[in-house]
């Protein structure tokens, strides 16, 4: 693989990169990433595409500190991820994760639920309370906010998992699958709202997925196989 | 609040596991505040026997049991004269039986002794005490049990007594037992010139020191201690104390595996949502902390439910009539604070392993694999 076809083509900082990246599971046995690099600058929005099982999650979780390469060097805004002090100042301040699944807590509020990453970081409620609002006044949930997420639609509780990952105003957006749940229309309307919001934020959309119509929205696009990422032709 | 919230959240979602919790805890807490309050009630009743109209109390040194205290009488007559002494009543202590009733505890007293001089006589006359060798006096509750009135002839051990009197006081063990002349006593339970113990009323308290030293001097086999000396370091109250603690204990300690149990299963059931939190910044004591917090309001719940339970079954036990005077519904403060204290420390110990397995849980496996 020519790592260069991963290379993120803006002139902006990087600020998640992945170089000879190795990982496995089950010692060894399944090997998912095999010397794979990857690059995205501050503020672009980069699609990993790619079968089920090529490694996209694995890679965002890697991005997100979630877990470790067994090999080469993951860093996130120049810092690798080794202590859990770092760990804890990157999941608070520096990533937000939304996944396929909404992973919400069913029994809490649309409000609860969007606040518990201020509460590990320590945010106090006012301003707390203020960035919620802003948030969604912009998904258009605000109507929504005493609600328990039982009663919430799909596309509801994708896009309150879209404002709980934003809460912290982090510089990265780790998005796995983020419509993969959702029906076409609502997929489309929640892709719409990611695109804007990472916009508007200024930040930096690494998104694993496995429909070619949404990530050719984004500004780069990438394949996973073989354990490795490579730059589509079509896509340059 | 949002803690708070998934704490109580949590223990909502599975109600009947968290009130069982709480009610194991709580009969612990009822079971152990009962148990040590009575006995804090039968020891100051007992302290009660030794300190009426008194302040110290001579008895032999080095004894398990103040039932097996010899004093010597001459040892009551010479305390009796030293100056600083009001008064000195020797007593003597005895158990005994009869039908259906296997312990009656037996006072031998001098007619001066301020129990007889200061309880209300419900029938007889105080001054007719120790004019004849089989005249006993019981207490209200003794004579209840045994059948007795006035002028009638019980049996009691291996003699047959004639009352002469009944008598009310406000301690149990006394309104529960036989009052007999001290020399009629030491006849009966074979102890010749002696007493279990010498009970002496100061003219000055402040002399109550160098009393004790005059004790030491001239008789090396007695001891003399202030009744509130006494209660804290005679080995039976000790041991009783000890027992009931004990016993409490227990009980609190199965209301923690109870705790344990269930914050192990509130843990193991949602793995994922404890990943969440994970990844949305939690770090491992704030997890620790939640899983405690809802331990540490389980045995909260649970101590307030089993005070209120145990302050209600000691107020039905007040009423028995043959618990009259072992029961004091007074919890003690220092009892409620140690009751409340041993709770919250079971419910704690009870989260440790929990909280240390939801603190190991990797997010990245629990959100692929769940």
């Amino acid at each position: 693989m020519n790592p260069s076809t991963t290379q993120a083509s803006s002139q902006n900082r990087i600020v998640v990169r992945a170089e000879d990246v190795w990982k496995s599971y089950d010692d060894g046995a399944i090997e998912v990433l095999k010397g794979a690099n990857f690059e995205a600058a501050e503020g672009q929005t980069v699609a990993l595409c790619g079968p089920s099982g090529c490694g996209k999650s694995t890679l965002l979780h890697l991005f997100g500190g979630l877990d470790s390469p067994d090999r080469g060097r993951v860093s996130v805004n120049g810092m690798e991820i080794n202590r859990h002090s770092d760990l804890l100042r990157l999941l608070r301040h520096e990533v937000g994760f939304v996944f396929q699944l909404h992973n919400l807590i069913p029994d809490l509020t649309l409000e609860e639920n969007c606040l518990i990453p201020t509460v590990a970081a320590g945010i106090d409620r006012r301003t707390a309370q203020a960035r919620l609002r802003q948030l969604t006044d912009r998904t258009g949930l605000t109507h929504r906010l005493g609600h328990r997420i039982q009663k919430l639609s799909g596309g509801e509780r994708q896009r309150t998992a879209l404002c709980r990952a934003l809460m912290n105003k982090p510089k990265i957006l780790l998005a796995d699958e983020p419509t993969g749940s959702l029906d076409e229309s609502a997929s489309a309307a929640v892709f719409e709202l990611l695109l804007d919001i990472v916009a508007t934020e200024g930040a930096t959309l690494v998104m694993a997925t496995h429909d070619h119509s949404l990530a050719e929205r984004c500004d780069r696009l990438l394949e996973m196989h073989g354990g490795r990422i490579h730059e589509p032709e079509y896509a340059r | 609040m949002i803690y708070l919230r998934l704490i109580v959240t949590n223990l909502r979602r599975h109600r009947i596991r968290s009130f069982i919790s709480i009610a194991g805890i709580a009969f612990s807490v009822a079971a152990m505040l009962t148990v040590v309050t009575i006995l804090q009630g039968a020891i100051g009743m007992f302290s009660g026997i030794l300190s009426s109209d008194s302040e110290i109390i001579v008895f032999e040194r080095n004894v398990s049991d103040l039932f097996f205290s010899n004093v010597p009488a001459a040892a009551a007559e010479q305390i009796a004269g030293w100056p600083m002494v009001l008064h000195a009543d020797p007593v003597l202590f005895g158990i005994v039986s009869s039908a259906d009733h296997p312990i009656i505890t037996c006072f031998g007293v001098t007619a001066a002794d301020a129990r007889i001089r200061k309880a209300t006589w419900l029938e007889g006359d105080r001054l007719a005490f120790a004019h004849h060798s089989d005249d006993v006096v019981l207490g209200e509750r003794a004579a209840e049990f045994l059948g007795a009135r006035l002028d009638d002839h019980v049996p009691i051990g291996h003699g047959v007594f004639h009352v002469i009197g009944i008598l009310k006081t406000a301690n149990g063990f006394e309104d529960g037992g036989v009052f007999m002349p001290l020399s009629s006593a030491q006849g009966f339970f074979h102890k010749e010139v002696t007493s279990s113990v010498i009970t002496v009323k100061l003219r000055n308290k402040d002399d109550a020191a160098s009393f004790k030293t005059m004790v030491k001097e001239k008789f090396p086999n007695l001891i003399g201690l202030e009744s509130a000396e006494f209660t804290r370091s005679y080995s039976q109250f000790k041991i009783l104390k000890a027992t009931a603690w004990a016993v409490g204990g227990c009980g609190l300690l199965l209301g923690g595996l109870g705790v344990a149990n269930t914050m192990i299963m509130s843990v193991f059931t949602r793995i994922r949502e404890i990943a969440i939190l994970r990844v949305n910044g939690f770090s491992h004591l704030q997890v620790a902390a939640m899983i405690f917090g809802e331990s540490g309001v389980v045995s909260l719940l649970g101590a307030v439910l089993g005070l209120a339970t145990g302050t209600c079954l000691l107020f039905i036990l007040k009423q028995v009539p043959a618990l009259h005077g072992y029961v004091d519904v007074t919890v003690q403060p220092f009892v409620l604070l140690i009751v409340i204290l041993l709770a919250l420390i079971t419910g704690i110990a009870g989260a440790l392993y929990p909280a240390a397995y939801a603190m190991r849980i990797r997010a990245v496996e629990a959100l692929r694999f769940e």
